[in-house]
């Protein structure tokens, strides 16, 4: 069989030009990954459900909820349970969704940099959370106006900017444990149930731990980060958690992260 | 303008791209034929920089795909029309690569209107899709950058006649305008009819490679006569090539007038006396699928003794 010539043709040494000369910004790929989280109808269900749960609790609040005074703080604590379970959910999806349905093959053929894609990804998701943190506050801060004039109460305006700010800690750490197992485990649903694991079955089998093992008893919290997480929604935190949230982080979000980086960025999209 | 130079690709056991080389032309559609499993779509993902390739380089307008800055302005990419996220409409699915390349949102109904897609098709889920949409959105997608370089795996899947008609012409038309066209696929007619190169991949390897006419002329020429075996030593005794071909025919690299003559020097009444149809590069092809058939089956029966 004839060959074509081998020998290259003389253009080969001057690259043509390019029409794509600059890259994407990262601005305008976290603009396109804020669309995917919410473009699809599992996304949008996702949102929605953030935003009722986050209404009817209050609503719940304004009813039931209000003793000698409206509370703002327990107001808004009161949404951190809920939140912390959901949230992350998102971030799980932004990262699996991904492959679940093979999209990865044409995002990764526009954006060649996969660590760029994942960069906006995450901040995409942060985004979302400060968003929904901002709205759990504001409906918050109605309800607990309604709840006040509702049962002739004073409205106390109680919540700490301390007390805030670790809130939106709480909800910022776990949407990171849910980003780093959906980067790690890339595949949807076992990526929700990952996160499920860690949200509610991780703190029962410490618990169980702790009861027949001692040492775990008074080491378990440096690694347990759902347990360690909890402490930050009383009033007053110690330093001593601040480090047990330091190393167990490092565990929940830095070495899923870490693992499932490494095989992305390398891995053969199929 | 492609450059694929001593590609390779192994995986734990397998070899799935093998020293594979060669070049596809601006102005010219390279057809990438050969069978299933035969390592297309893995040189396609090389390509495309989805994966590393273990050694040897692809090079697309002389730069490594990953060393393209906004690689969907200069080449465009359909690898595979079924990946495509099945929840978002398919109006959705071309706005997020429209916004990512930062192209301005006419580009996509442009890109509808070229690929005859309707805005209430455009409106539907992929998930509702037929194959054939998908593939139509899929080059859609392909095309929204303008690129210059098109690379596409296997476009025809799912098309119906009118649409593999439509695809020929598009892709015609992309050539024809200067641009480059590498698609895959493992059926013959379908590269016969539109490409202008053909490298023909098996097992990994590139087994053959060159224009179309080149490919298909290494044919010679059918002769057919009532007594195969005498218009055979006919032949021979003049000098040529004389192969058995189907239904007592003869397969000679002899010209058709020397053919002719030698077979009325021996006295023989020619019935049939013709240019070979191209059946060089069919059996090449037909042997490689008969081969990967044969190493499943042995494989098979082997694992059942």
């Amino acid at each position: 069989m004839t060959a074509v010539d081998t020998a290259p043709p003389a253009h080969d040494a001057v690259a043509p030009t390019l029409r794509g000369a600059t890259a994407p910004p990262l601005a305008r790929l976290v603009d396109v990954e804020l669309r995917k989280v919410r473009d699809t109808r599992a996304g949008a269900w996702l949102l929605a459900t953030i935003a009722f749960v986050v209404v009817a609790m209050i609503a719940a609040g304004t009813a039931w909820g209000v003793n000698a005074t409206a509370s703002f703080g327990s107001f808004v604590s009161v949404q951190v349970m809920p939140m912390q379970l959901l949230l992350p959910m998102v971030a799980v999806l932004a990262v699996t969704g991904e492959w679940s349905q093979r999209g990865a093959l044409t995002t990764f053929a526009l954006v060649p940099r996969r660590g760029r894609v994942v960069a906006a990804k995450a901040l995409a998701v942060l985004l979302v959370t400060l968003a929904a943190t901002a709205l759990s506050v504001a409906v918050a801060a109605v309800g607990v106006l309604v709840g006040g004039a509702l049962h002739d109460v004073p409205v106390a305006w109680d919540l700490t900017a301390d007390q805030a700010a670790r809130a939106l800690l709480i909800h910022v750490v776990s949407v990171a444990v849910g980003f780093g197992l959906g980067v790690l485990i890339r595949s949807s649903a076992p990526g929700l149930v990952a996160y499920l694991g860690f949200v509610l079955v991780a703190p029962m089998l410490s618990a169980i731990a702790a009861s027949y093992v001692a040492w775990w008893a008074s080491h378990g919290l440096w690694l347990d980060l759902p347990t360690t997480l909890q402490a930050f929604s009383a009033p007053q935190v110690t330093g001593e958690s601040w480090a047990q949230l330091g190393t167990s982080t490092l565990l929940w979000v830095g070495v899923p992260l870490a693992v499932g980086l490494r095989g992305l960025l390398r891995t053969e999209i199929r | 303008m492609i450059t694929i130079d001593a590609l390779t690709k192994r995986y734990r056991e397998v070899t799935a791209v093998d020293d594979v080389s060669f070049t596809a032309l601006p102005g010219r559609v390279t057809g990438f034929l050969g069978p299933n499993g035969a390592g297309k779509s893995t040189t396609l993902r090389l390509l495309t920089g989805l994966g590393e390739p273990t050694s040897g380089t692809a090079r697309v307008l002389g730069r490594r795909y990953a060393d393209l800055p906004n690689p969907g302005l200069d080449v465009g990419v359909l690898l595979d029309a079924s990946a495509q996220h099945g929840g978002r409409t398919g109006l959705e699915t071309l706005t997020l690569a429209q916004r990512t390349l930062g192209l301005p949102a006419r580009r996509v109904d442009a890109v509808l209107d070229l690929v005859s897609l309707t805005a209430a098709e455009a409106h539907r889920r992929v998930r509702d899709y037929s194959l054939g949409m998908r593939q139509r959105l899929g080059v859609a997608t392909a095309l929204l950058g303008e690129p210059q370089v098109l690379v596409l795996d296997e476009p025809a899947n799912g098309l119906d006649p009118a649409g593999i008609r439509w695809m020929r012409d598009l892709l015609r038309a992309f050539a024809d305008d200067g641009g480059t066209v590498l698609l895959s696929s493992h059926l013959l007619t379908e590269i016969q009819m539109v490409a202008d190169d053909i490298v023909v991949i098996g097992h990994g390897r590139v087994v053959a490679q060159g224009t179309k006419d080149e490919l298909l002329a290494g044919a010679g020429t059918l002769v057919r006569a009532a007594d195969p075996a005498a218009l055979a030593a006919a032949l021979t005794g003049a000098g040529f090539t004389a192969a058995p071909a189907a239904d007592g025919a003869v397969t000679t690299d002899a010209g058709l007038a020397a053919a002719g003559a030698a077979a009325f020097a021996a006295g023989i009444a020619v019935t049939e006396l013709r240019a070979g149809d191209g059946a060089s590069l069919e059996e090449t092809f037909l042997a490689l699928t008969t081969d990967t058939q044969r190493d499943t089956l042995d494989r098979a029966s082997g694992a059942a003794a």
